[in-house]
């Protein structure tokens, strides 16, 4: 089996793993990072988007052995100790959620588009999201959620 | 069971060694937004898989000395719309690749890839079709080059043989007050799979066109280069006339399947009218370029 290594939210990590095995299932199972989540396996639904070098990725669609040598962040990596990123705030705040299964990589997609504009318009949030689904079918708040969240973050 | 292998080398030799070696039992892997979606669902079960995304003539954009642009074939849809001067030069290739999945799979997957899946709806391809696409192919005895077009061989199969692979995408030079554009039609506004999709590149001279390729994807078992509608427009300054008598070359050169995305006669329409539309597009593009 291979060995695979990267840094996963600031921390270097080093495994074997088998090729096939998904970077998803590398993150929930060998490091139990369970935040991610997996919902449809085909790379549409969007609840497994973790950043990889700094770009929203579906998880569910790397191996692990691809995210050689890169820096993951997932939703676990976002908080600083008690205190929530301003895009989960956001979340909070707006009643960005309802069941909550989409919401990590909601979250995830949403902090990649706060870092790239400072400022995005209603269109913009929801073009951006074109890849994350959420089954309770609540994205008029989601994208309020994300319009603050990417405000707070530049602030 | 058999585990699967994985590699990742270096150089193309290296690849196109192992993926010999493997006796058809290889798969290239760029993004692998298509790959793994595959070997999920249980279609594909490779024997080695090539991750070809650490050679780096295959993940990087050059400008070419006569003005032209080579696109390393697994270059990420994200980082072809982030490449301002290649935007402005094939606005129409650049709106294609990033069409391709979500924003949450551009991060990976590639033209390359999109090409070699050999999809007749894929979306980047009627848009390098129509640019004029050069194609690189490396393999067990070096290099050639191919038109896009002549890549795909119908759903799911290409012409590459044994070992080889696609290297990278040569786009030509632009002469003035030249663009392109790309158009697909999909029931919803995200993320779907192209009913019709058109490429429209175009040079305009005193407002008259004097050179033009039209791309047509999901009409056919492959995409189609449309010389006939290209025709069309040379020499016309885009009026009405012209543009209805292309979008008839369309429509005649479709040979599209019923399906639960479109009818015939449906699709066969539809080509016409993206190709108004794209034309348009382009055109207007043309004029500020």
């Amino acid at each position: 089996m291979p060995t695979v290594s990267m840094t996963v939210n600031g921390k270097s990590v080093s495994a074997d793993v088998e090729p096939r095995t998904l970077l998803v299932q590398f993150l929930r199972e060998n490091l139990g990072l369970t935040g991610t989540h997996v919902g449809c396996d085909t790379s549409q639904c969007g609840a497994c988007v973790v950043h990889v070098d700094g770009r929203s990725t579906k998880a569910c669609t790397m191996l692990a052995v691809q995210a050689e040598g890169k820096n993951v962040t997932t939703i676990e990596g976002l908080a600083k100790g008690d205190e929530l990123h301003p895009m989960q705030e956001a979340f909070r705040e707006h009643h960005g959620l309802q069941c909550g299964f989409c919401t990590p990589g909601m979250i995830m997609s949403a902090v990649e588009l706060g870092m790239r504009n400072k400022e995005p318009t209603e269109e913009e949030v929801r073009h951006w999201l074109e890849g994350n689904i959420c089954r309770c079918t609540g994205y008029h708040n989601i994208v309020k959620a994300i319009m603050a969240g990417a405000r707070a973050m530049s602030a | 069971m058999t585990e699967t292998q994985y590699l990742a080398p270096h150089s193309l030799d290296e690849a196109v060694s192992a993926l010999l070696a493997a006796n058809g039992t290889g798969r290239i892997l760029a993004g692998g937004t298509d790959l793994l979606v595959q070997m999920q669902a249980g279609i594909v079960k490779p024997g080695l898989i090539v991750n070809i995304k650490k050679i780096p003539e295959m993940t990087s954009i050059e400008e070419t000395p006569d003005g032209g642009f080579r696109i390393g074939a697994a270059v990420a849809g994200a980082v072809v719309g982030e490449h301002e001067r290649l935007g402005k030069a094939w606005p129409g290739v650049v709106e294609a690749i990033n069409l391709i999945g979500s924003t949450q799979v551009q991060g990976r997957a590639s033209a390359g890839g999109n090409l070699c899946n050999a999809s007749p709806a894929a979306d980047s391809v009627p848009a390098l079709v129509a640019a004029g696409a050069v194609a690189t192919i490396h393999g067990p005895n070096g290099r050639r080059t191919v038109p896009v077009e002549e890549v795909p061989a119908g759903p799911g199969r290409t012409n590459l043989a044994p070992g080889e692979i696609l290297v990278s995408f040569t786009l030509p030079p632009r002469p003035p007050h030249s663009s392109d554009a790309y158009l697909r039609m999909i029931p919803r506004t995200e993320m779907d799979i192209a009913v019709v999709g058109c490429g429209v590149s175009l040079t305009l001279e005193n407002g008259k066109c004097t050179a033009a390729r039209v791309g047509l994807g999901a009409v056919a078992p492959t995409v189609l280069l449309v010389k006939d509608a290209a025709d069309a427009l040379i020499g016309s300054k885009l009026e009405d006339d012209a543009l209805e008598a292309a979008a008839e070359a369309c429509r005649a050169a479709c040979r599209p399947i019923d399906d639960k995305r479109g009818t015939i006669a449906y699709r066969t329409k539809v080509a016409g009218v993206l190709l108004k539309r794209a034309a348009a597009i382009a055109a207007d593009r043309a004029g500020r370029a």
